[in-house]
């Protein structure tokens, strides 16, 4: 234990902090990060099925459009919602603003909540939740 | 910092080299940003159209993807994100894989799956657009 004899500063563990909202920021960016890298295997799966005829493509279109499709993809939508919004906050404090510690956990709580809300709006606003279809898309119902 | 004698956290052989451990990193800083402000634009225009277009099904999807605007946006929008995505991950692993050979497969792995992803894309997005 006591070998390190370095007297400069280490890389910080996640155990000897306490715990705050921005901490949760910065790995919930990291952890939607990966979580879109994941996504985006369905969007490409979905361009490359739709190259294969209306018959593999329906097939596929009830995967997704079953409840574990469902979740999986509103799992999908919230982390995008998340990384982009807290992705502008990370533009925002990289140009040297709102680098306080008050504006930064504000920002990481609005950032937050925000995706939350538009994740939600943006599902039900594309009808995807049954019954409930506020816009009125023109076109087949799924 | 109220100390006046601030240390430095550099080792003596680090400022004769006048390199960071990595030995470049600024670019990646650059690109990984310039790509962020790409996809502002980008993945809201991309999810919204992508919505709207899987509700006329198949004919609708087709429909939306053979448009040129749309194949160009949508290879745009498909293209910045595998590259934001790759040097995103080359972090992630960087950071958390120690093991060298471990970590130059899975830096490899990124790559690969990256540029397959873009590939199997790019003639999705052609085969149906042209």
């Amino acid at each position: 234990m006591s070998s390190w004899t370095d007297k400069r500063p280490m890389s910080p563990h996640t155990s000897i902090w306490k715990w705050h909202i921005t901490m949760a920021s910065s790995i919930l960016h990291r952890v939607t990060g990966v979580g879109n890298y994941i996504g985006i295997f369905i969007v490409v799966a979905w361009l490359f099925v739709t190259t294969t005829g209306q018959e593999n493509y329906d097939q596929f279109s009830a995967v997704t459009g079953s409840i574990p499709g469902m979740v999986i993809l509103f799992g999908f939508t919230l982390s995008i919602c998340y990384h982009l919004l807290n992705g502008i906050r990370h533009l925002v404090m990289d140009a040297g603003m709102a680098l306080n510690p008050k504006t930064g956990s504000f920002t990481a709580t609005l950032a937050l909540l925000a995706a939350i809300v538009l994740a939600v709006v943006i599902f039900i606003g594309a009808g995807l939740i049954p019954g409930l279809d506020p816009l009125h898309f023109q076109g087949a119902t799924p | 910092m109220s100390s006046n004698k601030q240390q430095s956290v550099r080792t003596a052989l680090g400022k004769v080299r006048g390199l960071g451990s990595a030995k470049e990193g600024a670019g990646h800083f650059i690109t990984q940003r310039v790509s962020a402000i790409a996809l502002l634009f980008l993945v809201p225009w991309f999810l919204i159209s992508l919505l709207a277009a899987v509700r006329g099904g198949y004919d609708g999807a087709v429909d939306f993807i053979a448009n040129p605007i749309n194949a160009v946006l949508i290879l745009l929008s498909v293209g910045v994100a595998l590259y934001h995505m790759r040097i995103g991950m080359q972090v992630v692993i960087e950071d958390y894989i120690a093991k060298t050979g471990t970590k130059l497969f899975l830096l490899i792995l990124n790559t690969f799956v990256c540029v397959g992803l873009f590939a199997a894309a790019a003639f999705s997005i052609l085969e149906i657009a042209t």
